[in-house]
């Protein structure tokens, strides 16, 4: 076996960015030499763990220090946190290497990277194409070689998405598995870091490094974690998995993926999973739920950016005048759609209409979830009802692109974890992904699932020609 | 013409006295280096998350078990989303539809009269920053130091019913914070702060008047002296049949009046919503019932035990009963010498005046519950007289010795021997022959006169009966 070193595998990382990003724009930032530097200070001092040297890209709305962190917006122009988030630190300690930001929707408002200020990133399978979003920097990276492993978030699928659309695996932990303390907020009730990697096994071992308990982040929660790698097990004997009727609406999915999620059903299903029929009834509500109540959190979360101390600031005579002025300037159409529906729905007269009942049936969902997890271990479905798709063919049809979400959208509305996972290609050759979601805090099954059904398949060993 | 009552409605906003901040570690000292008690989470930099401080919700639960309020089984926090500058994150964690205690109420005593003064709610959130203008250059400066520091909400019921009623209620509530050790009311520093809800209606009327928000009022007297202000202002309007405005009214120190702010104030929809960042927790009764068996005697309770135990008068009481740490001294100088009525006129008068001129609250003086005993009991035993004491106070304040101490090295001893008196009053006597004269023709407070002068040659140190006694004894034996 070669022995590679850990500035070599740095700078393979590099060399592939300086081949392909230029066609991609998958990474936004990167500062060559500082990587390098870093690489050779953790080869002298970081010894004995397996996941030091390795390169990984993190999503440009993870705080890492002195680096520009901007949310891929105007609004947040040379804004460089002057600390790290718990997962960077995390990965630091840990000898990973982090080779720039990575490109995203403008705060993760989007499922295709398109709203960057950065410009779009490309889909690694076909230029054309859009690489899924919000984290579709992230995963058209890992996609393409760029980088190993990415960090992405996940508030409504955009994780898992991207993974789907870009051919590798994503996975949204279950809310609170991870520490939030340095993810700029979107909507905090929904928001959770995952890792986006080239197959099963990456994606344990990233979960390792950046799970558990952090005392900076209230909401995370205070249990042990588990190894995951010990999860990788080609093995789905005794295996529950239900398939819930909703996920297949008649004209709600593209026959292709539902071609490819059938197959793969015959794939788990002779490796000795039980596939079983499930329903969960409150599907058809997950959707206008999530932009009621993750709209009202991000107009409450992107007050800040308001250029008092940080970030984007316009020439105005006043304070309220210079405000309006910045962000006026500094944020999106999307952006400015979403912190208007959540501003609306927040308003006196209105909130309980829509705010309160969101969350309700926001419960409704949640119940329907763990009812289901009593008849099986594991849910399959479509991770999105279509590969992917133009640049430029939804943009400009905000409730069209929110469909890209419809499947992904109740895990993060129950806060349990979901991973997608490659099952397939459509006839132009673009992948497509399937998802699995378990009970809170069960990512060992959906690890132990995924992995059997990779190892079955090999999807996941091919590569996109760049 | 009807009469008219004043309705008052009270807004305590209190610093709690914790060493950190209410959602993050940095410190609550006043008076820091403008933004230097700063950190991400305060500042609310993009990324940050709050944490409770821990210690900040112990202390709302004590205050709000001592004003006698039923606290919430859910503890939870919202947002309160509003745009300005000393805001960094534009919107303030708050408590808004649960607060976290409710249903209180505070005994007042007003003019010999008690009465129950009903709490609404309290409520814990954390404070802004500090804006500052400089008018001349157009410019504004933030300190944002203050931001996230603990605060404490206390809303009263429109229970009150004047000016001086509601300094009362006031006092008592700034007592038991004191008390409870949870605040150090400062209102200088802005760790207590007041706003007021005040209207006017005709006497026996039910319904309330249309109210007027007061605020900036910076000490007991801009209390009194706002609110009675604007009180005769509401009620001269009424009688004028003229109508009263909903409004935000200052009250401006200088001109002794109030006026509506300057600023429009905009209708404000503060979009209140639960905090996603911070997770509902309960907490247990039994929880409860332990910090509410551990609260201290309170200000009311003891005051009363002070009159039945100690004979002392309700004014004096009152006055010894406001600082805990005040009340402390005064049994504990009791457990020395038991001489309830002498160590509250020392207390209320000598030891006041001096803290009062140091600036230096009793617990932090030199001067202990040992010294005054000391005092007192070289007093009784005559070992030093009342004007001597005074001076030993004093030293007993400068080097923090012991009374006694003091005594010996400054040679304070009263001279009370009759021997080394009657050398000193002959030595008067021949000195002041025309007083001697004038007593003689029947001028009977020529004595006074020599008796001062034997206190200025012993420097106060004659024994004052012995005095008294020897003089009238040799002027008689000289008629």
């Amino acid at each position: 076996m070669k022995q590679i070193s850990i500035p070599d595998t740095t700078k393979a990382s590099l060399d592939r960015i300086a081949a392909v990003n230029k066609k991609l724009n998958a990474i936004i930032y990167l500062d060559r030499e500082k990587v390098l530097k870093e690489a050779e200070g953790t080869r002298r001092n970081v010894g004995g763990i397996a996941t030091r040297g390795i390169p990984i890209a993190i999503k440009d709305n993870i705080c890492v220090k002195d680096e520009p962190t901007t949310c891929a917006s105007r609004i947040l122009k040379g804004f460089k946190p002057p600390y790290d988030a718990t997962v960077i630190r995390k990965l630091k300690n840990a000898g990973f290497i982090t080779v720039g930001k990575a490109n995203m929707d403008e705060f993760a408002f989007g499922s295709s990277c398109e709203t960057s200020c950065y410009g779009p990133t490309r889909n690694p399978w076909n230029l054309e194409m859009i690489p899924g979003g919000s984290s579709g920097g992230s995963a058209a990276a890992v996609a393409a070689g760029e980088v190993s492993m990415a960090l992405g978030s996940d508030t409504g699928g955009s994780v898992r998405q991207p993974a789907a659309l870009c051919g590798i695996v994503g996975m949204k932990p279950t809310y609170g598995r991870v520490s939030r303390y340095g993810l700029i907020a979107f909507a905090s009730s929904l928001d959770q870091i995952g890792p986006l990697t080239a197959n099963v096994t990456d994606c344990a071992a990233l979960l390792n490094v950046i799970s558990g308990h952090d005392e900076m982040d209230s909401t995370s929660a205070d249990l042990p974690v588990p190894d995951f790698t010990k999860s990788l097990v080609k093995n789905a004997k005794k295996l529950k998995i239900g398939v819930p009727k909703e996920y297949f609406p008649e004209g709600g999915i593209d026959k292709e993926v539902e071609k490819a999620i059938s197959k793969s059903k015959d794939v788990l299903k002779s490796s000795g999973a039980e596939i079983v029929d499930i329903s969960l009834p409150n599907t058809e509500y997950a959707l206008s739920c999530y932009y009621i109540i993750a709209p009202a959190e991000a107009s409450s979360n992107l007050a800040r950016f308001d250029g008092d101390q940080y970030g984007l600031r316009e020439d105005a005579k006043g304070t309220i005048e210079m405000h309006t002025k910045t962000r006026t300037a500094g944020f999106g159409d999307e952006a400015k759609r979403r912190i208007l529906l959540g501003t609306y729905s927040l308003s006196s007269g209105y909130y309980k209409a829509y705010y309160l009942k969101a969350m309700k049936v926001r419960t409704l969902i949640k119940n329907d979830f763990l009812q289901a997890f009593k008849v099986c271990d594991v849910i399959l479905t479509a991770t999105s009802p279509t590969a992917a798709f133009k640049i430029g063919e939804k943009i400009n049809d905000p409730l069209s692109m929110y469909l890209s979400d419809i499947f992904t959208i109740p895990a993060n509305l129950a806060g349990i974890p979901g991973i997608s996972v490659p099952c397939g290609f459509t006839k132009s050759g673009l992948p497509v992904g399937m998802q699995f979601l378990a009970k809170p805090f069960d990512e060992e099954t959906l690890i132990r699932t995924a992995y059997t059904f990779e190892q079955n398949t090999d999807f996941h060993k091919k590569k996109p020609n760049l | 013409m009807k009469n008219f009552e004043v309705v008052i409605g009270l807004e305590v906003h209190v610093h709690l006295l914790t060493q950190s901040k209410a959602f993050c570690g940095c410190s609550t000292k006043f008076g820091l280096p403008p933004n230097s008690a700063t950190c991400p989470v305060c500042l609310g930099l993009p990324g940050v998350l709050p944490v409770l401080n821990e210690k900040a919700f112990l202390y709302a639960v004590k205050t709000a078990l001592a004003l006698n309020c039923q606290i919430q089984d859910v503890i939870k926090f919202d947002r309160k989303n509003y745009y300005y500058p000393d805001l960094p994150k534009n919107f303030q964690i708050s408590q808004y539809e649960m607060p976290l205690a409710h249903n209180g109420y505070v005994d007042i005593e007003h003019s010999g009269r008690e009465k129950k003064i009903r709490i609404n709610r309290v409520h814990l959130e954390e404070d802004a920053g500090k804006l500052m203008h400089d008018e001349k250059r157009g410019l504004s400066y933030l300190d944002l130091n203050r931001t996230g520091i603990p605060l404490l909400e206390i809303v009263s019921e429109p229970d009150l019913r004047s000016a001086e009623e509601t300094s009362t209620y006031l006092q008592n509530i700034k007592s038991i914070l004191l008390y409870l050790k949870v605040s150090d009311c400062n209102m200088e520093e802005g760790s207590l702060r007041c706003d007021a809800n005040i209207s006017v209606r005709p006497k026996g009327e039910n319904a309330l008047g249309v109210k007027a928000e007061l605020k900036n009022m910076n000490s007991f007297k801009a209390v009194r002296d706002a609110l009675s202000y604007e009180g005769r202002r509401q009620i001269d309007l009424r009688k004028k049949g003229e109508k009263i405005a909903q409004e935000t009214r200052l009250w401006d120190e200088a001109k002794a009046m109030t006026a509506p702010m300057r600023t429009k104030e905009e209708t404000h929809d503060y979009r209140y919503f639960p905090e996603p960042d911070l997770a509902p927790f309960t907490i247990e009764r039994v929880e409860i019932e332990k910090i509410k068996s551990a609260l201290p005697e309170l200000p009311q309770v003891k005051k009363k035990r002070f009159i039945s135990k100690y004979k002392v008068s309700e004014y004096d009481a009152n006055a010894l009963t406001r600082d805990r740490a005040v009340s402390d001294f005064f049994e504990e100088t009791i457990r020395i010498v038991d001489k309830p009525k002498e160590i509250v006129n020392w207390l209320l008068g000598d030891v006041a005046a001096i803290l009062n001129e140091r600036k230096i609250p009793i617990e932090k003086a030199p001067f202990k519950p040992a010294h005054l005993a000391s005092i007192l009991r070289l007093i009784q035993s005559e070992e030093i007289t009342g004007k001597i004491a005074k001076e030993v106070l004093q030293g007993v304040f400068d080097t923090g010795s012991q009374p006694e101490a003091i005594v010996d090295k400054k040679g304070l001893k009263q001279i009370k021997d009759a021997g080394e008196l009657s050398g000193i009053i002959e030595g008067v006597l021949t000195e002041n022959k025309k007083s001697v004269e004038d007593y003689k023709k029947g001028k009977k407070n020529a004595i006074t006169f020599m008796v001062g002068q034997v206190m200025k040659k012993t420097k106060g140190k004659a024994n004052p009966q012995k005095v008294n006694e020897i003089l009238r004894k040799k002027l008689g034996s000289q008629i």
